[in-house]
């Protein structure tokens, strides 16, 4: 056994480091933060210009040559300074499953021109009656001719205000059992009957509804079979479970609170790391992380060695959000009444990170699968208990 | 990075599970209580070189190392084995080290401690360790300590080995009825019959390693324990109806069951990173230790009482296994002392300095696109 992990991008990291500096400048960081858009045009366009989008790609689709391993330790890097790219994370995970399931014309359409940074997608799965029960889909697309045409709403379709594409899950056949007629479309969001609306969340995410009113596509727009969306769905999901590397360190709010502890002042002059109620629940945090990591380095582990996560990616993520919930709800705690100030208030502890961190923790339990999916996922495959869905 | 173990560790995990299994049945564990100590199997553990399997060979032992020791640990646990192999092997382990440094520095040999160390590696011996310092002239509690020929034990700054002249595996003395049913007992710091093992910062320092080989070894077991009483409750609530259904189809079963699941993985990868950061000689390796021990033993506890409860009445009586593990569960860990305070020691050593070694950092979950 050895759990000592080898940082692959160790070599490019330094670059990287390099290259953030030159070409980031830090107010986008408070731009994402108070716009709740998290993904920054400018910074686009300068990954696509560089080469750094299409690293990882064949050069007929418009691969660049450069380095994946440089273009990942330049996401690790822009995520450890706290900007995100959740646009483009979107957008290659629709990329991959293009590559996977989409026809020649398909692929030269969409990929050179996205690797370009001229194409952003979001996903279109959710809707205001189905978010868990994904497949429970209303939004229908009916043929006419050559064309498809699209009917209903979406919810929670992030990133879409600044999206080309949304990548849009709908009946095609309401007449079988509701996973069987389901087909993907890539629909322009410059489309006429098209129409969004800002949601705004508790984090300070904005996301938003998206509406689609007699929107008419052509079926070249369709990604997959016709009624063979769920399977396409499925190719996405698993580019999506396999996002977690081992630099996208969003920072540890827990490390943060420790190191506040260590000498931030009670009235008496002691230490709140001498408090014994905040040492325990801190030394509890500090277990807790641990466990996260090693789940998330069991996941690269198996990536490593050619498997796909499965239900142990399931198990990280279930872990790992729950302890990050408990966690910034018991910071907060141990900040005392300090804890309620906001990251623009005078004196907040960290900036206000802590606050805006108990705010933020909620949705990871939420979206990208909810707890009570997760555990239905491993107490059917993991223990073999009866499907209850 | 490797994750998996080695051939010879399979081929020891696969050997120790059957012959765990065999030799300690529930109806033998229940044979063995209230002591909680069973001589015939003693006899064969020792045989099988478990307790010193992690000694160097040129001292008689095994020359494996704390991964071996953790796997026979967890198969112990899974099994509830009544035999003090964890409390042996890490006696054996500080003897031999003392012994052997003893050997090697200044030609200060201790005769009589190279000869109790022989004769523990070699069996002859069982020897356990104290898990608190000696207050006055009594070790409180020792886990072993009823069957034990040799206890170390720490008062003020000296680490003493304690001969029990009157108590063995074959002769046990002053055990104590207790929730686990450990032969546990108080065992008197007799100064004639002890031996000063070391003095000072580094007697302190071996006593502290010793008890975090404890934990970690503890540790293994609880999560041994604790994933055999997770596949009692899956086979239960698969073969139990309620309204006309098994009651394994109900939700609240399923996912309470699923989060013990994820927990004992987690239990199992921390007690794994402790006994291979023990092997490695890590900083980190006494922290991981303690981590180990303190998240197997509420997951350990956890699964049981849990898995308790959706036996309904039926786990509440003596028939049913699930209470020998749910006892011992509680009880492995306690006879350590409270948790909480555990804990709260625990976050001074991982933050209680500036330079201190944080964990390195896991992905942020939070941080993903929906
Ligand atoms: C900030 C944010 C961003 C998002 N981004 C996107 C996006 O880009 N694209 C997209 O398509 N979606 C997105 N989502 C939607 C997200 O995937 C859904 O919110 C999520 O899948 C849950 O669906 P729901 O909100 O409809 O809740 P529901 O499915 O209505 O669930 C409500 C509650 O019921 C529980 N529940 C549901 N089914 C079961 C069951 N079988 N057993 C037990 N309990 C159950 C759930 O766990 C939950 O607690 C986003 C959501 C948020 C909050």
């Amino acid at each position: 056994m050895d759990f000592r992990e080898f940082d692959e991008l160790a070599s490019h990291r330094e670059a990287a480091c390099a290259w953030v500096e030159a070409h980031v400048r830090p107010e986008w960081v408070e731009e994402q933060r108070r716009s709740g858009t998290h993904q920054t045009a400018e910074l686009h366009t300068l990954l696509a210009r560089d080469g750094i989008l299409a690293a990882d790609w064949a050069p007929e689709y418009g691969g660049s040559g450069v380095d994946p391993g440089f273009a990942r330790a330049v996401f690790d890097e822009l995520g450890r300074r706290g900007l995100a790219c959740d646009g483009w994370s979107t957008t290659s995970m629709v990329l991959r499953t293009i590559e996977h399931v989409g026809t020649e014309e398909q692929k030269r359409e969409y990929l050179p021109a996205a690797l370009r940074g001229d194409r952003l997608i979001a996903l279109g799965y959710s809707e205001p009656d189905s978010g868990s029960d994904v497949a429970a889909a209303k939004t229908t697309a009916v043929r006419d001719g050559d064309e498809w045409v699209i009917n209903g709403q979406k919810m929670f379709t992030s990133t879409a205000q600044l999206c080309s594409h949304v990548f849009v899950l709908a009946r095609t056949d309401p007449n079988v059992p509701k996973h069987k007629g389901l087909s993907m479309f890539l629909v322009p969001t410059d489309s006429a009957g098209y129409d969004i609306q800002p949601i705004h969340t508790l984090g300070g995410q904005r996301t938003n509804a998206t509406f689609y009113a007699d929107v008419r596509v052509p079926d070249s727009a369709r990604l997959g079979g016709v009624d063979g969306g769920w399977g396409v769905m499925h190719v996405a999901l698993v580019h999506e479970r396999s996002a977690s590397s081992p630099g996208s360190d969003g920072g540890s709010l827990v490390r943060d609170l420790a190191a506040w502890a260590r000498t931030a002042r009670r009235p008496d002059g002691t230490t709140v790391l001498d408090d014994p109620l905040a040492a325990e629940r801190i030394g509890r945090m500090a277990v807790d992380e641990e466990v996260t990591r090693l789940l998330a380095l069991r996941n690269r582990w198996r990536a490593q060695k050619g498997d796909l996560p499965g239900v142990e990616g399931s198990m990280w993520k279930l872990f790992a959000t729950e302890a990050a919930q408990r966690h910034s709800s018991n910071i907060l705690d141990i900040l005392g009444p300090e804890g309620v100030l906001a990251p623009d208030a005078a004196g907040a502890p960290a900036g206000g990170r802590f606050e805006e961190g108990f705010r933020a923790a909620v949705v990871g339990t939420i979206y990208g699968g909810t707890s009570e999916i997760l555990r239905e996922i491993i107490a059917e495959r993991h223990l073999g208990l009866p499907r209850n869905r | 990075m490797d994750l998996d173990f080695t051939d010879d560790q399979t081929a020891l995990r696969d050997t120790l599970r059957t012959f765990f299994g065999k030799e300690s049945s529930t109806a033998a564990v229940r044979a063995a209580e209230p002591l909680g100590f069973d001589a015939a199997l003693w006899r064969k553990v020792v045989d099988l070189g478990l307790a010193a399997i992690a000694v160097p060979e040129h001292l008689g032992g095994g020359g494996a190392g704390f991964v071996e020791l953790a796997i026979a640990a967890e198969c112990l646990g899974q099994s509830l084995a009544p035999v003090p192999l964890i409390e042996a092997a890490v006696a054996n382990d500080l003897l031999a080290s003392l012994s052997d440094a003893g050997s090697s520095s200044s030609g200060a040999r201790d005769a009589r401690l190279e000869s109790l160390t022989a004769r523990a590696v070699a069996g002859e011996l069982l020897a356990t360790l104290a898990l608190r310092p000696a207050t006055g002239d009594l070790a409180r509690l020792v886990p072993a300590g009823a069957v034990a020929d040799l206890v170390a034990v720490l008062r003020g700054d000296e680490l003493l080995l304690l001969r029990q002249p009157d108590r063995g595996p074959a002769t046990p003395g002053g055990a104590v009825h207790n929730l686990g049913a450990l032969p546990l007992a108080d065992c008197p710091v007799d100064t004639e019959h002890a031996l000063v093992l070391a003095r000072g910062p580094a007697a302190v320092r071996a006593y502290r390693r010793a008890l975090s080989r404890w934990e970690l070894l503890t540790g293994a077991a609880l999560f041994g324990l604790g994933s055999k009483a997770l596949g009692i409750g899956v086979d239960y609530v698969m073969q139990r109806k309620a309204f006309g259904v098994l009651i394994g189809t109900f939700q609240t079963i399923q996912h309470r069951l699923a989060d013990n699941a994820i927990a004992l993985d987690g239990a199992r990868l921390l007690a794994y990173e402790a006994a291979w950061a023990q092997d490695e000689n890590l900083p980190t390796a006494d922290t991981s230790a303690t981590m180990a021990f303190l998240f197997a033993a509420e997951t350990a506890f956890k699964t049981a009482s849990e898995v308790l409860h959706f036996h309904g009445g039926y786990g509440y009586t003596l028939e049913y296994d699930i209470q020998l593990y749910f006892r011992r569960a509680k009880a492995w860990s306690l006879v350590a002392g409270d948790s909480r305070a555990a804990y709260a020691r625990l976050a001074h050593h991982v933050f209680g300095t500036a330079q201190a070694q944080a964990p390195a950092p896991a992905p942020a979950p939070a941080e993903r696109a929906g």
